[in-house]
């Protein structure tokens, strides 16, 4: 029964954000949804943006935990840009916030993949971070999907202090991508291990669609005339 | 080119003016009112019959010429006559007078400088003229650009409003006391909720979308209606979602922006190209968001595509009023695209005349800012604020002491998350000049060269895959870069990093250019 209303709650939350967004009535919805997101490992961009933005209409009625927590599942939604976004909304004085700092130090270390310095600085903030569910595992993949990006072939430390996972813990996840998501171990160079990631069209240049050299039929036809 | 630091547009910058009663204005010419002269009268009533006739082509020809001529003859620094002594010669039609007044205030707006209460009874204005509109009782047809222009400058003077507002340091009594009692006047939500409530009254998306399937004639028809109907709903609806991508912009929520402008297909020719002013808008807002996003291949794409058309086409409008606008339009834009070139190098969208302009224009500066040393930061901070919109701070003032100017806020906040941005990027430069000149190179070797250890390295290596690949709107992961490559343990392989020749292209050019001189020298006669 509990679970039936809050559904019914966020498909009215996502329908006010689509027909009537520029209203203060809606205020507290969104912030109760964010708070929903939290809880129910769900996100929804277009939301907070409608949130965040109404909280620069009247600062007045800003809540800092609730943009705390909106920062916190952006970063969790990279590689997509959403913290930046955010943050283009958030007036400067707000953002000098201790706390928003810190925010900013770990996406400034996960956009320039110091994913060391980011598990760092991470544990000494665990207060703020455990209380979203499913942080660890966003980064995880974050982490994953830029090793992916860059290597074919990546050596078992790079990964280990990628996604901050090392022993038997870490030989229970590779076992676990092996079995799933295709990864193969091999012994690499140094006879350190090899984890051979995923093929896809950024680390396998044979797998791009090449529409480099087509020419669009609009510009041949340009020279029919001449042709005839 | 305007001082690159001059975020103030002086021209519109309310200057200190003798708090007169009643706004009048010019008090010293001898303004009055309700003086209407014959031109005037001739004016309106022609127009008001034009209107009634539907004759679109003549109410262009009014809109158009001769408001500008008669404005440039006789209120080059007077208002216009009031609307109450115009109204009896116009049968004292209630829409009529609305329009009226919207091009006496805009009239003012740009001739003039518009004190505190014109701007609020301006607010008025559009109010009670939205709201006719949205009432859908407005049976007319109005020349596209003259529906544009209304949008256009309903967003400018929001955006003129808020920094106005902003600037309170040395505002008299009077127009504080304005401020306090008009606290609704171009509130954000009111802004946003007339734009929104057009878009959805026209339809507009709904047409659009029917249009696709070939159940509606709308593009076809350039926006008006043969059929008898009225025009008016229908644009001002299309128009206001370039509206609410402006507004989106100059709140910093590009991502919402690009969401409402969404129905509008701008890889096509459409209803927004025909009128200039909004096919310049429209890139110019479309393209900056994109940058902002870290979208830099279809920012580049749109930018080179819009200034090719400026170039073709500039010729054309030298008389328009709209002049100075595309030319300042034309020159940010060029900006744009030399940071975004900066940023992330290509070749291939870029055509050869756009190419030859910038490299005119920026070629130095584009050196600078590939360099990413501080001297790189003054010049991406330079371009960024001379190209970029006039950022807003939409809460309402705060009316107590200390009394301050804070317009800028909005403006340096984007700007120093720009930069930051900019700075996240500052290895990557180094990087792709090195894996330029190598098919493979071992990590540690590169690391020698670059001076920085392996574990830097490689993190160097990732935030380049990681920056060089954006998200787009649907998700997917978009390559921008024209140079890549992978790793494989701790060798690093690059892929063919010379620019492909776009042979086709080049022949296709050329081609046409041969064409056009054949036919040229077919005309010469010989003596």
């Amino acid at each position: 029964m509990g679970r039936e209303l809050q559904q019914q709650v966020s498909f009215t939350v996502e329908q006010l954000v689509a027909v009537n967004p520029y209203n203060p009535d809606i205020l507290a919805d969104l912030e109760n949804y964010v708070n929903e997101q939290v809880l129910s490992q769900t996100y929804n961009l277009d939301a907070n943006l409608c949130l965040l933005r109404l909280y620069q209409f009247e600062p007045q009625r800003m809540s800092i935990q609730i943009v705390e927590r909106i920062l916190i599942k952006a970063l969790m939604a990279m590689p997509a840009q959403d913290f930046s976004l955010c943050l283009f909304l958030i007036p400067e004085q707000v953002q000098m916030e201790e706390r928003f700092k810190t925010l900013i130090v770990l996406s400034h270390y996960l956009e320039t993949s110091r994913f060391h310095q980011f598990w760092e600085e991470a544990a000494k903030n665990r207060h703020i971070l455990e209380v979203i569910p499913g942080f660890e595992q966003a980064i995880q993949a974050y982490a994953i999907h830029v090793l992916t990006l860059t290597y074919q072939k990546v050596p078992r430390p790079v990964l280990a202090e990628a996604i901050n996972v090392e022993g038997l813990s870490l030989d229970k996840f590779l076992e676990y991508q092996a079995a799933n998501n295709g990864w193969v171990l091999e012994k690499g160079s140094s006879r350190t291990q090899l984890v051979v990631l995923p093929r896809n069209e950024f680390n396998h240049p044979e797998l791009r669609k090449n529409t480099a050299d087509g020419i669009p039929l609009e510009h041949v036809t340009r020279i029919f005339p001449v042709l005839v | 080119m305007a001082s690159s630091y001059d975020y103030d547009d002086g021209l519109y910058d309310s200057r200190p003016y003798p708090s007169s009663a009643g706004g009048q204005q010019g008090g010293d010419l001898g303004y009055d009112p309700n003086f209407v002269p014959d031109s005037v009268k001739t004016f309106v009533v022609h127009l008001y019959r034009y209107i009634r006739e539907k004759n679109v082509y003549e109410i262009l020809q009014m809109y158009e010429g001769s408001f500008q001529r008669l404005s440039e003859r006789m209120f080059r620094d007077s208002p216009w006559p009031s609307v109450e002594a115009v109204a009896p010669y116009v049968d004292n039609d209630h829409v009529f007078c609305l329009l009226y007044r919207e091009m006496w205030f805009r009239h003012v707006y740009a001739r003039l400088s518009p004190t505190g209460r014109q701007r609020v009874d301006s607010w008025d204005n559009y109010c009670s003229l939205f709201s006719v509109v949205l009432h859908g009782v407005v049976n007319m047809q109005l020349p596209i650009l003259w529906l544009w222009d209304m949008v256009d400058e309903f967003v400018y003077q929001f955006q003129s409003y808020c920094q106005y507002r902003a600037k309170l340091k040395n505002k008299t009594e009077e127009e504080l006391q304005l401020l306090k009692q008009y606290d609704q006047a171009w509130n954000v939500y009111g802004v946003l909720n007339y734009l929104q409530a057009l878009v959805e009254k026209s339809m507009i998306i709904q047409i659009l979308e029917r249009e696709k399937e070939g159940l509606e004639q709308f593009t076809a028809t350039d926006g008006y209606d043969y059929q008898g109907g009225s025009n008016v709903l229908k644009m001002l609806g299309y128009y206001s979602m370039i509206g609410l991508l402006r507004v989106h912009c100059l709140l910093g929520d590009y991502h919402t922006g690009l969401k409402c402008l969404a129905p509008i297909d701008i890889s096509q020719q459409g209803v927004y190209t025909t009128v200039i002013g909004s096919h310049i808008f429209t890139i110019y807002h479309y393209g900056f968001a994109n940058l902002m996003l870290r979208r830099y291949v279809e920012a580049t794409r749109e930018f080179n595509k819009i200034l090719l058309y400026i170039l073709k086409f500039k010729q054309y409008h030298q008389k328009s009023p709209q002049f100075d606008q595309i030319l300042k339009k034309n020159e940010q834009m060029y900006a744009l695209l030399a940071i975004c070139l900066s940023l992330c190098p290509q070749t291939k969208f870029i055509e050869e005349n756009v190419s030859a302009q910038l490299k005119e224009k920026y070629n130095d500066k584009m050196l600078k800012m590939q360099r990413f040393d501080d001297e790189a930061y003054a010049v991406f901070d330079e371009l960024f604020s001379y190209a970029c919109p006039k950022f807003i701070t939409p809460s309402a003032p705060a009316l107590e002491e200390p009394l301050i100017n804070y317009n800028q806020d909005a403006y340096r906040l984007q700007l120093k998350l720009f930069l930051y941005e900019v700075k996240q990027q500052q290895l990557l430069a180094g990087v792709r000049n090195y894996l330029k000149l190598y098919s493979t190179i071992s990590i540690a070797k590169l690391a020698t060269y670059m001076e920085v250890d392996e574990a830097t390295l490689r993190t160097i290596l990732m935030t380049y895959k990681h920056k060089m690949h954006a998200v787009d709107s649907d998700g997917k992961i978009i390559c921008n870069s024209d140079l890549d490559f992978h790793i494989i343990d701790d060798i690093i392989h690059v892929i063919d990093p010379k620019a492909r020749k776009l042979h086709g292209d080049y022949f296709l050019r050329q081609i046409l250019k041969f064409e056009e001189i054949i036919a040229e020298l077919d005309r010469v006669k010989l003596d």
